[in-house]
């Protein structure tokens, strides 16, 4: 097995783990957790891609994964802000319980 | 399959492995932490320094911090008596089970036309970086930037608190 095989591997893994957290979770935070991981295991596939590309001088991946890192800091602040402000209205985090889209 | 490279990923999975399974939100965001410090030491394995102390710094340093203070601010530290996984939570563990399946089959079949370079590693500055950040992809700097700000202003204004009866 390949280095970079090695590496696909256990973004994919990470991938599925973070979309089965985001898909049994009840806690709408623990989703948004789970949505980060599955962004991590795109940025370690960016990552791996680059170093065992043909043309790691170009920088094509690492730039990518940076400017990707960053969309994923913005992703994080705005659903953690509607997280906050669903729990003030509802007075719930509780993904189960929020089943109507009236506020 | 270096030695550091198991070790590294086998410390990545347990992060996300018990941030997706523990029961108390806390200890979540924590797995969670241990989790972003895997990747941050695997990009590190994989000679991008940059990368992986820009993980460091987004990541544990900021996102960590707000899922903490999200979790404190919404009381999500009290672990629920009806348990902490949805109702239909079998049919999530067989949709990420058939996607790992399918992501893992690709890769295992493709193995053989991925690049195989393994030479020497990449010797990439921060100032190559700074450079390629100001020249070739100076257009999508900016555009993150504008991005950036705008979730900010987006964050504060829906997480504000609404005066009563203030309409």
């Amino acid at each position: 097995m390949t280095p970079l095989t090695g590496y696909l591997l256990v973004a994919a893994l990470l991938f599925a783990i973070g979309l089965a957290g985001a898909l049994t979770r009840r806690n709408a935070i623990l989703v948004l957790i789970g949505i980060e991981l599955m962004l991590n295991a795109a940025n370690l596939n960016l990552i791996a891609f680059w170093r065992y590309g043909p043309h790691p001088e170009a920088l094509t991946g690492m730039m990518f994964a940076i400017f990707s890192i960053a969309v994923a800091a913005a992703e994080a602040a705005v659903g953690l802000g509607l997280v906050i402000s669903i729990h003030r209205h509802a007075h719930t985090t509780d993904l189960d319980a929020m089943n109507r889209m009236k506020g | 399959m270096t030695f550091v490279f198991c070790v590294l990923a086998a410390l990545t999975l347990a992060g996300g492995l018990a941030a997706v399974l523990l029961k108390n939100t806390v200890h979540c965001a924590l797995a969670l932490t241990v989790a972003f410090a895997g990747l941050a030491l695997l990009y590190l394995d994989l000679d991008a320094q940059f990368a992986g102390f820009a993980q460091i710094l987004v990541y544990i340093g900021a996102v960590a911090i707000l899922v903490v203070f999200a979790i404190l601010l919404t009381k999500g530290s009290e672990t629920p008596k009806d348990g902490v996984y949805s109702r239909n939570w079998p049919v999530g563990l067989v949709i990420a089970a058939g996607v790992f399946a399918v992501l893992g089959w690709a890769v295992l079949q493709s193995a053989r036309v991925l690049p195989h370079e393994t030479g020497p590693a990449p010797t990439v500055t921060v100032l190559q970086i700074g450079n390629a950040l100001m020249g070739r992809y100076v257009l999508p700097l900016e555009i993150v930037a504008l991005l950036l700000t705008a979730a900010l202003i987006g964050a504060v204004i829906v997480a504000m608190h609404e005066k009563e009866g203030a309409k």
